[in-house]
């Protein structure tokens, strides 16, 4: 075994704020573009509660790692391969349709995935994730809504629904394809168990889309390797929009 | 401010309907010299109305468009704090766009009809939101200047004689406190930092200062319907007034930033303990107004753009509403026939 | 455009355990389920609330202010409705 635990639950926590900011940056450019104002204040809220995770997993990962590196650090000084999300994060918005059921297929897992960690051995993450946990709890109802009111609305929103289901479904498998840290985190840490995640997700994203009238599509290939750091070139335009101005003024207090 | 006296000069005072008597209008002044508050199933002049409708979208309206310029640094807000702290605030003013609107639909109107007046371009929103935030310290000279004349604004309309309108803006400027104050601290954080960064600070500052003078709108002179505003309890203070008190508060501001101002007319005056400040081109105040600002366009390209690109999901809502109103109806009827109650 | 208009719900909220519900405003929504996760969003950012009711505005029955006639609506009617609203003749500025 290469890895100790520690350094294990310093990736692990890393690739939690790597999602929770790339998901966070990703609703954060919809500001503006709601189909209704309601929906503006609902998705300025879901954005700000991806940020405050991100910050509180950063801030823990500078305490992990023990080098003296902020959440800024973190967040604006690391390029893509050192960036460890999962792919289905970090997949533009495109319409509201592409938006929900990215949402939806994503924070089926990480409610899962959050429940499991708030029970974890590891007090902080622990913590954070039970203050998490509830926070994404009203995200999956507010999604799942919606993914039932374009299923299940009119022919139009039916078909747009159907076919973001389609082409995000591609990136749902990586959400449980473990690695060694993974593993690590499962055994030492007391880490939630991906396998018995798979079958929760699964049996709830059938509920949801039969209640949308939407068909689950055939799991044929499924794209992955954020946690190795290699991302679609979506990834890059992302960072490089974020990272601008810590990049063009280095060192500058803001 | 958001309703900066866009009255043009020489717009038709409105003629009362015939319904109008001279007793009822007087019963009505009579009421709000009381300080009485008017709620929406009120007896109201038809000019009272009107006045307020127009006031309150265009307020609103004015909120919506705010957002772009600001939201436009959200993506590249320079550290988490900041984004979180902008994202909060460009969602409160969507939160006050909404108030507003509610407000509004109190008075007869809805929402829809509101913003069909903003997107074809009859409605007018605030044009200080017609000019670009072209570097991160724009975001802080926004938050410092825009939303401190802003402040300055609302707070009297939180004593306005219309109940929904009142109350929305007691909502509103609790919300407000801290907008102005992360503005200052942007501002502050860059005229302390870089020697680049202080520059930022300053070429922020060149840019805004005189937009936001110029958003108390022009002289109330120039104005018809202040005069009825004013009686009407509608309108507090005049614009000169607003203008001058938000100019010496800020002037102290800016001294204690290290900035600035780009009036050398800018002067304290002992005497009358106010500062003297040097004459606004109203010109270029008009041309914005008239459309003819940098963004003018393009905010209403991209407002018009969202509206539509959201159709089909509002449409879908609406389907899906329908449908389920439909089933539940059913298996209530159904249940009700079969003896049980129905839970609708 | 009629098919895509989101009927208007007054909005109630319940700030602290013990006291009423009261008026916070209204919200535009398509169906129950959202008007309540929107309340919720627009009113309760601030920890504000611990309870919330949202009501159809037009399930809305309101009592006749004491004043005499009400210059639009005849009494004993629902306070919000959306009527076609003025027809503004070209030419006329600002309305």
């Amino acid at each position: 075994m290469s890895m100790n635990k520690d350094e294990a639950l310093l990736r692990y926590v890393l690739r939690l704020g790597d999602n929770a900011l790339v998901l966070g940056q990703r609703l954060t450019e919809l500001v503006t573009w709601a189909p209704e104002l309601e929906e503006e204040l609902a998705n300025a809220n879901l954005a700000l509660d991806y940020i405050g995770q991100a910050r509180l997993y950063y801030s823990y990962a500078g305490t992990l790692e023990g080098k003296g590196r902020t959440e800024d650090d973190f967040a604006f000084l690391r390029d893509g391969p050192d960036f460890r999300n999962v792919l289905l994060v970090e997949q533009p918005n495109g319409h509201f349709g592409d938006t929900i059921v990215r949402q939806f297929l994503f924070e089926t897992f990480y409610a899962l995935q959050l429940e499991g960690l708030s029970r974890c051995s590891d007090p902080r993450l622990a913590e954070i994730a039970a203050r998490a946990v509830k926070e994404i709890r009203y995200h999956l109802r507010h999604v799942s809504h919606w993914l039932v009111r374009l299923g299940d609305g009119n022919e139009e929103s039916h078909a747009r629904a159907q076919q973001s289901l389609s082409e995000l479904w591609r990136f749902t498998g990586e959400l449980f394809a473990g690695d060694e840290v993974d593993t690590i985190v499962e055994r030492e840490w007391n880490g939630p168990r991906l396998g018995e995640i798979e079958q929760t997700w699964s049996r709830e994203v059938d509920a949801v889309l039969a209640d949308a009238t939407l068909i689950r599509p055939d799991a044929e290939w499924m794209d992955g390797g954020g946690r190795a750091g290699r991302h679609t070139e979506h990834l890059g335009y992302l960072i490089a929009e974020m990272q601008f101005l810590q990049r063009a003024y280095p060192g500058a207090r803001w | 401010m958001y309703t900066q006296g866009l009255d043009q000069p020489g717009a038709n005072v409105e003629k009362p309907a015939p319904a109008e008597t001279a007793a009822e209008l007087a019963r009505f002044q009579a009421r709000i010299d009381a300080e009485e508050k008017i709620e929406p199933k009120d007896w109201m002049p038809d000019a009272y109305r009107k006045t307020l409708v127009r006031q309150i979208s265009q307020h609103a309206h004015s909120e919506i468009i705010g957002m772009q310029p600001e939201g436009n640094w959200l993506t590249r807000a320079p550290t988490l704090k900041r984004k979180a702290i902008l994202l909060a605030k460009v969602q409160d003013e969507a939160g006050h766009g909404l108030y507003l609107y509610s407000a509004g639909e109190t008075l007869g109107t809805s929402r829809e009809q509101m913003v069909e007046g903003l997107l074809s371009g009859k409605a007018k929103y605030s044009s200080i939101f017609n000019y670009p935030t072209l570097t991160w310290a724009d975001v802080g000279a926004i938050g410092w200047l825009v939303d401190g004349a802003a402040i300055m604004n609302q707070i009297p309309i939180c004593r306005c004689s219309y109940g929904p309108y009142a109350r929305a803006m007691v909502r509103i400027c609790k919300e407000e406190s801290f907008h102005q104050r992360q503005g200052f601290e942007i501002m502050l954080e860059l005229a302390r930092g870089t020697a680049k960064q202080k520059e930022m600070a300053q070429d922020a500052l060149d840019r805004w200062w005189w937009p936001s003078v110029m958003m108390f709108g022009p002289s109330d002179a120039e104005s018809k319907h202040s005069a009825q505003s004013m009686a009407w309890k509608i309108k507090r203070f005049t614009n000169d007034e607003l203008r001058q008190k938000f100019i010496d508060v800020t002037a102290p501001q800016a001294e204690f930033l290290g900035l600035t101002i780009p009036d050398d007319k800018l002067e304290y005056d002992e005497a009358t303990g106010h500062y003297r400040f040097g004459e606004i081109d109203w010109q270029e105040f008009y041309d914005v107004l008239a459309g003819n600002g940098p963004c003018n366009r393009q905010r209403l390209r991209h407002r018009r753009a969202a509206q539509e690109e959201g159709a089909w999901v509002r449409a879908a809502a609406q389907a899906h509403a329908s449908k389920r109103e439909v089933h539940t109806a059913a298996t209530g009827a159904r249940a009700q026939r079969a003896g049980g109650r129905s839970h609708g | 455009m009629a098919d895509e208009t989101w009927p208007l719900y007054e909005v109630f909220i319940r700030s602290r355990s013990g006291l009423s519900h009261r008026h916070a405003g209204s919200v535009h929504a398509a169906d129950d389920k959202m008007a309540l996760d929107h309340a919720r969003d627009v009113y309760t950012r601030r920890n504000e609330g611990v309870s919330i009711w949202v009501v159809r505005s037009s399930e809305i029955v309101a009592s006749d202010p004491a004043e005499s006639a009400a210059f639009f609506d005849p009494a004993a009617d629902k306070i919000y409705r959306h009527p076609t609203f003025y027809e503004i003749p070209d030419g006329v500025e600002n309305l």
